[in-house]
């Protein structure tokens, strides 16, 4: 079972896609990502499994590639960075309003504008609150580590087919550009056109005559409908929210403080507990999995367990601390620190930043 | 002796003319007098005789024509603003035992979507594409088109399209002449350009449209690209019978009918 490797983040999304038995690839180079596309070329996946691979002339139209084959009924995935995320927001919200299953993946760098190539968590917003128009959200999966980069393909995958909803891999450069082991998984044949055409009766994949044609669309301008389609949506939101939210606790059984954080500042908030611990500080740390679904009902657990405050870790200004404050509602302190421009905090500062903004003298 | 009725008249003996079966009962939404009505009945015609309808996948664009998904019985699917090109790959290159057609008009294929109509064709997907090019926005309410002639006076050009100053300095820029360019592109294989606006050019486009399906059908590689000059008369502010006057004195000399390329040559006039 399984064959271990030493890979870039990068590399082992692309190649757990291959595993997956992905039927596509779309997508544009854009750095700390184009291993990616690089990866899946160098790799002739179309030999392998009969996956096709394109470089798209923009991430417009590499989202729009996604729409159309997930739509198709096809599994099939994209990446980027953020401005090129930025550019494939029109996609992600048609995607949404359509219902289009898909995965796409954002190592994200700092912005605003171009930024900088440097690993950022900035777009926490971006990818957990909106950043297309309308009410819609996709499930946000945040891998901390290179093997998550390529267990959260088949997740992301297997969550997107359920639920019809676009999953998003929000990676950082840090995550994408780093190497580690990993264990990959052993490889999956791709669906053939008849389960396809079994499995997903609502794809467009040639109507059978005498059955209804199938129309895929984000439009109706009848405006009863359009609500009954905008509920409809949210009651899938709240029941993947009760369902398919995921985190990880370290040290918390114990704990008076925890650090919330994910993907990058996960790993350097490990190094602080230790430090935090080896000083007599009983501090523990939440790391969300799913950052949309937040997981708010492990904070409010926590705080029944009698923690005291919360330090909000992040590569940004200040963007999950708006969700764990939400969570917290007043009954733990809540407080964000973080680092930006492509500086990725110490393990030190950030326990300095605990002692001052949370313990207190 | 009693008048014939019309009831008289409609008798199966009497039948000469039929609705596609590949057209639904929906009401089209087009004004009266627009080209868009004849062209769906011509698609749906051809895909109905070659028999495709279980294979094929409609691209509908933003634009006029948003809701053509509503007319054809077959899958469809609605992409964002010009991006049916950039969906219709996504769909073939997954998909390439089936037959997918863009339907888009001027600001779709030409404007907003041109990155995508260009790439599209110049990669040379095994698809079709069916541009309607009217010269002027009509969903929105008859803002100027990169296809809006010189002169032409529309909501965004209410003084008439002037391409650039008298000392030449830029100004609305000219007509884009998208078809003769996707034309010059490697990827294209068939490029022409049809009308219908009397009986014999919605002969003519059919046999276009028809081989634009047949050459994807028979996989050969290459865009199929036909592009119909049509009419808006509601934003003409024309009745249709006068519409269809103004197109052919004053858009078929910027749009000259005919094929302009086959088999990937292009074709010297």
């Amino acid at each position: 079972m399984g064959e271990l490797k030493l890979m870039k983040g990068n590399e082992a999304l692309a190649e757990a896609a291959i595993r997956y038995g992905a039927d596509a690839y779309f997508g544009y180079p854009i750095t700390p990502q184009s291993e990616v596309i690089e990866y899946l070329s160098e790799q002739n996946p179309y030999e392998r499994t009969g996956m096709v691979v394109l470089q798209a002339e923009s991430e417009v139209a590499a989202i729009n590639m996604i729409y159309a084959a997930g739509a198709a009924g096809k599994r099939v995935m994209t990446s980027s960075s953020s401005p090129g995320i930025s550019l494939k927001q029109e996609g992600i919200t048609y995607i949404a309003g359509a219902e289009i299953p898909c995965v796409y993946a954002d190592v994200v760098r700092g912005g605003p504008g171009l930024g900088t190539i440097q690993p950022s968590q900035a777009d926490y917003f971006q990818a957990c609150k909106g950043g297309g128009h309308g009410d819609y959200h996709q499930i946000v999966l945040a891998p901390a580590s290179v093997q998550e980069m390529a267990d959260f393909v088949a997740l992301g995958f297997d969550l997107a087919f359920q639920y019809r909803i676009a999953t998003c891999i929000l990676s950082d450069g840090a995550i994408g550009q780093m190497m580690e082991k990993v264990v990959l998984p052993d490889q999956k044949p791709r669906m053939t056109e008849e389960e396809i055409k079994a499995k997903y009766p609502w794809a467009t994949t040639g109507r059978k005559r005498g059955t209804p044609h199938r129309i895929i669309t984000s439009l109706d301008l009848d405006s009863n409908r359009m609500e009954q389609h905008n509920r409809h949506l949210q009651e899938k939101y709240k029941e993947i929210a009760e369902k398919e939210t995921r985190f990880e606790e370290i040290q918390c059984d114990d704990a008076e403080y925890v650090i919330v954080a994910y993907g990058s500042s996960a790993r350097i908030a490990q190094k602080t507990i230790q430090l935090g611990r080896a000083e007599g500080m009983k501090i523990g740390l939440l790391r969300p999995i799913t950052l949309w679904p937040f997981p708010t009902k492990a904070i409010e657990a926590l705080i029944a367990k009698g923690v005291k405050g919360f330090l909000s870790l992040e590569l940004s200004c200040g963007q999950m601390i708006e969700d764990v404050k939400l969570a917290c509602n007043g009954r733990a302190k809540a407080e964000h620190f973080g680092r930006v421009g492509g500086i990725i905090h110490t393990p030190e500062e950030v326990l300095e930043a605990m002692k001052k903004q949370i313990i207190g003298e | 002796m009693s008048e014939i009725t019309l009831q008289d008249i409609i008798q199966p003996e009497n039948l000469v003319y039929e609705k596609s079966k590949l057209l639904t009962d929906k009401r089209f939404h087009y004004c009266p007098g627009c080209g868009h009505g004849t062209v769906h009945r011509i698609i749906a015609e051809v895909i109905e005789e070659l028999g495709i309808d279980e294979e094929t996948i409609g691209i509908a664009p933003v634009g006029c024509a948003v809701m053509a998904y509503d007319y054809f019985d077959v899958d469809f699917q609605e992409a964002a603003h010009g991006r049916a090109p950039a969906l219709a790959t996504g769909i073939k290159r997954v998909w390439p035992n089936k037959v997918v057609f863009t339907y888009q008009g001027d600001g779709d294929l030409a404007a907003i979507g041109t990155a995508e109509t260009i790439h599209a064709c110049n990669r040379g997907e095994n698809i079709t594409m069916i541009f309607v090019n009217n010269g002027i926005y009509g969903m929105t309410g008859g803002q100027m088109a990169p296809t809006t002639l010189e002169g032409m006076k529309t909501a965004t050009t209410p003084y008439g399209r002037k391409p650039q100053w008298e000392d030449g300095t830029p100004n609305n820029g000219f007509p884009l002449q998208i078809t003769k360019l996707v034309a010059q592109l490697p990827g294209t294989r068939f490029v022409t350009r049809q009308a219908v606006y009397d009986a014999a050019k919605v002969r003519n486009c059919k046999k276009a449209i028809k081989k634009a399906f047949q050459n994807q059908m028979e996989n050969k590689n290459g865009v199929n690209f036909v592009e119909i000059v049509s009419n808006c008369n509601s934003n003409w502010k024309m009745s249709a019978v006068d519409a269809n006057k103004w197109l052919q004195e004053n858009m078929l000399p910027v749009y000259p009918l005919g094929d302009i390329k086959d088999n990937f040559e292009l074709i010297n006039k």
